[in-house]
């Protein structure tokens, strides 16, 4: 590394600075945690995250997401003022979600709306993983199944892009219970002829990955996402052996027929637009 | 006689003692009634004190209990011509699940639970009541099957949570639980779910989206175990009491909470105390809400589960004082 370079030459110990512990600046270039090279924000911005040397998939907030999904300036948000309560009363929830909200800007750890993919209207929901992991509580899940539910009134499309590592711990319960809310809404979309678009990002675990993730009329996933139901370290101390290198990838699980397709994100909105012309009948061009 | 738990030691004590004084009355022939029924006065009053008040914690012991009745146990006791049926015809068949075809008070009906060991030979063998996927899919495959033959369906969850394995994984383990969830809203028969011991997180949910879901007094449902929790909310596994009493578990919790139907009462002391008489209570909880849901049609019932989960959940919105918008 370059900055311990620097410090060696130092006679006496110093604190270093947030600023210096940092291995680039911020800003103007970002490091690709997999193959280490150091790339500018611009250009990988660019490539819709990903990185140009090695393919790495730089995690996306929701409404970068967005912004590469959809048509430009056509997504109109849905409840976007919902923010979760204390059910349980739990400690420290409440500011937990408070500096989340602040870091993220976001209300809460999913985007939903409606927008149009290359003329195609559809419904549309993002989970961002900085907000609380992406978990799902009472407002993700009550987010989701009135996307789902717009989704139906309109007669289009429902897509999601999941990130999330499960149901959220602090809603306890009540979290457990926001899989069978979405699932519910979703059986009744699929059975009046919806069509369920699940692309799954890193990372989808947990509750999310154990429901409507999986349960697509199409499962897609991003290249190298982890998606599983269990925590790798929860297995590995269970079944008391190491797991393979690509346990629990986006590739491992194509493997073993759990998905359709692997898409990499430059080739993201061009899927969806075959997808979605093929069922055209349900969305307005 | 049941195997004590820390928080009902002093009821041992008191028992041995009353114990030793009776026969200390056969063996000398000397009258000691007065000082036995007082000390049975005592033993009352403090079984009352002690499961009247019992904690998060002591309800997570009783559900454990090594001797707490199981599925099995309540099917051989509750439902008559039972045929147990096997496999999920993709893969194999998981003996932490079980289920079949039976009567209920003389009317056909399917019912499946997960069954764990009272053993350590047949914990192995249903792996602890955790299931991997052939599991949930041979409960898909049983509850497809009730709903052709238009019979209602009743589900006993008591698992530790679906298992964290490598092959589990491989196998589609979330999908397993997922498409339950989903072909559970939609099934056309009653379906009545009751958690007789514990019930976590997704492993006990993929059986349990019913019309009514009941949960007997001393059992514990939630996101994930009281240990999971202290490990991953606070890095010390240790602190599972408390993650119990924060976590909101037990059945007056989740009616508190809207989530269950009706607390069926236990026996003094826990289910394994006395079966047979835990079995009925049972069976009557069981038989009222079989009399509720069979008046309902196919429609009727898909929208009465639609509404059921629809409604769980709290939320807010943002207003001047409070969020970022």
């Amino acid at each position: 590394m370059l900055k311990d370079l620097f410090n060696k030459k130092k006679k006496y110990a110093t604190v270093p600075s947030d600023k210096i512990k940092q291995d680039v600046p911020e800003g103007i270039m970002t490091k690709c945690p997999s193959c280490k090279s150091i790339i500018y924000t611009k250009e990988l911005e660019k490539s819709h995250k990903v990185c140009v040397k090695c393919g790495y998939h730089h995690q996306m907030s929701a409404p970068e997401r967005l912004k590469n999904t959809l048509d430009e300036g056509s997504f109109k948000e849905l409840d976007a003022d919902m923010i979760s309560e204390n059910p349980l009363s739990f400690p420290d929830y409440v500011e937990r979600l408070e500096k989340d909200q602040k870091k993220s800007s976001l209300n809460e750890a999913v985007v939903t709306g409606e927008g149009t993919i290359d003329g195609y209207r559809t419904a549309i929901a993002v989970m961002d993983s900085r907000f609380r992991m992406g978990s799902m509580g009472s407002v993700v899940g009550e987010k989701i199944t009135r996307a789902i539910e717009h989704a139906d009134k309109e007669k289009i499309p429902f897509i999601i892009f999941t990130a999330s590592g499960g149901a959220r711990m602090q809603e306890g319960v009540l979290s457990l219970m926001q899989m069978a809310k979405s699932s519910v809404a979703l059986k009744r979309f699929s059975d009046r002829g919806g069509l369920f678009i699940s692309i799954m990002t890193h990372p989808t675990t947990g509750g999310v990955s154990a429901s409507f993730a999986s349960v697509g009329d199409f499962n897609f996933a991003e290249p190298k996402a982890l998606i599983g139901f269990a925590g790798r370290r929860i297995i590995e101390q269970t079944i008391r052996e190491d797991l393979p290198e690509d346990f629990q990838t986006a590739e491992f699980l194509l493997h073993h027929g759990q998905l359709d397709r692997v898409i990499h994100r430059a080739d993201m909105k061009k899927t969806l637009c075959k997808v979605l012309m093929i069922h055209g009948n349900r969305g307005e061009k | 006689m049941a195997q004590r738990l820390d928080f009902e030691r002093p009821l041992q004590e008191l028992e041995d003692k009353i114990a030793e004084l009776n026969s200390f009355m056969e063996e000398k022939n000397v009258d000691l009634t007065d000082e036995v029924s007082r000390l049975q006065k005592r033993l009352s009053k403090m079984e009352e004190e002690i499961y009247e008040n019992l904690t998060a914690w002591n309800r997570v012991q009783l559900a454990r209990h090594p001797e707490r009745p199981t599925t099995y146990d309540y099917i051989d006791r509750i439902f008559q011509d039972f045929l147990e049926l096997h496999g999920d015809r993709l893969f194999g068949d998981d003996e932490a699940i079980v289920g079949g075809i039976a009567t209920f008070e003389g009317k056909p009906v399917t019912v499946i639970g997960h069954q764990r060991g009272k053993d350590t030979k047949e914990n192995l063998r249903r792996n602890f009541g955790m299931p991997h996927p052939e599991g949930y899919r041979k409960a898909l495959r049983l509850m497809k099957q009730a709903e052709k033959f238009n019979r209602p369906v009743v589900f006993l969850l008591d698992t530790k949570g679906a298992f964290p394995g490598k092959a589990a994984e491989e196998r589609g383990q979330s999908e397993a639980i997922a498409r339950n969830l989903i072909e559970m809203a939609g099934l056309t028969v009653p379906i009545i779910c009751m958690v007789i011991g514990e019930g976590a997180s997704g492993g006990a949910l993929a059986i349990g989206v019913g019309n009514h879901v009941h949960m007997l007094e001393n059992s514990w449902y939630s996101v994930i175990s009281p240990e999971g929790a202290a490990a991953l909310l606070w890095k010390d596994s240790g602190l599972a009491q408390q993650a119990a009493d924060t976590m909101k578990i037990t059945a007056p919790d989740l009616k508190e909470l809207n989530v269950i139907d009706e607390i069926i009462p236990e026996v003094k002391g826990g289910a394994h105390r006395n079966v047979e008489e835990q079995a009925k209570s049972i069976q009557q909880a069981l038989s009222k809400s079989l009399e509720e849901l069979t008046q309902l049609t196919k429609d009727e019932l898909v929208l009465h589960r639609y509404e059921k989960y629809r409604n769980i959940g709290q939320y807010t919105f943002v207003t001047d004082t409070i969020g970022l918008k």
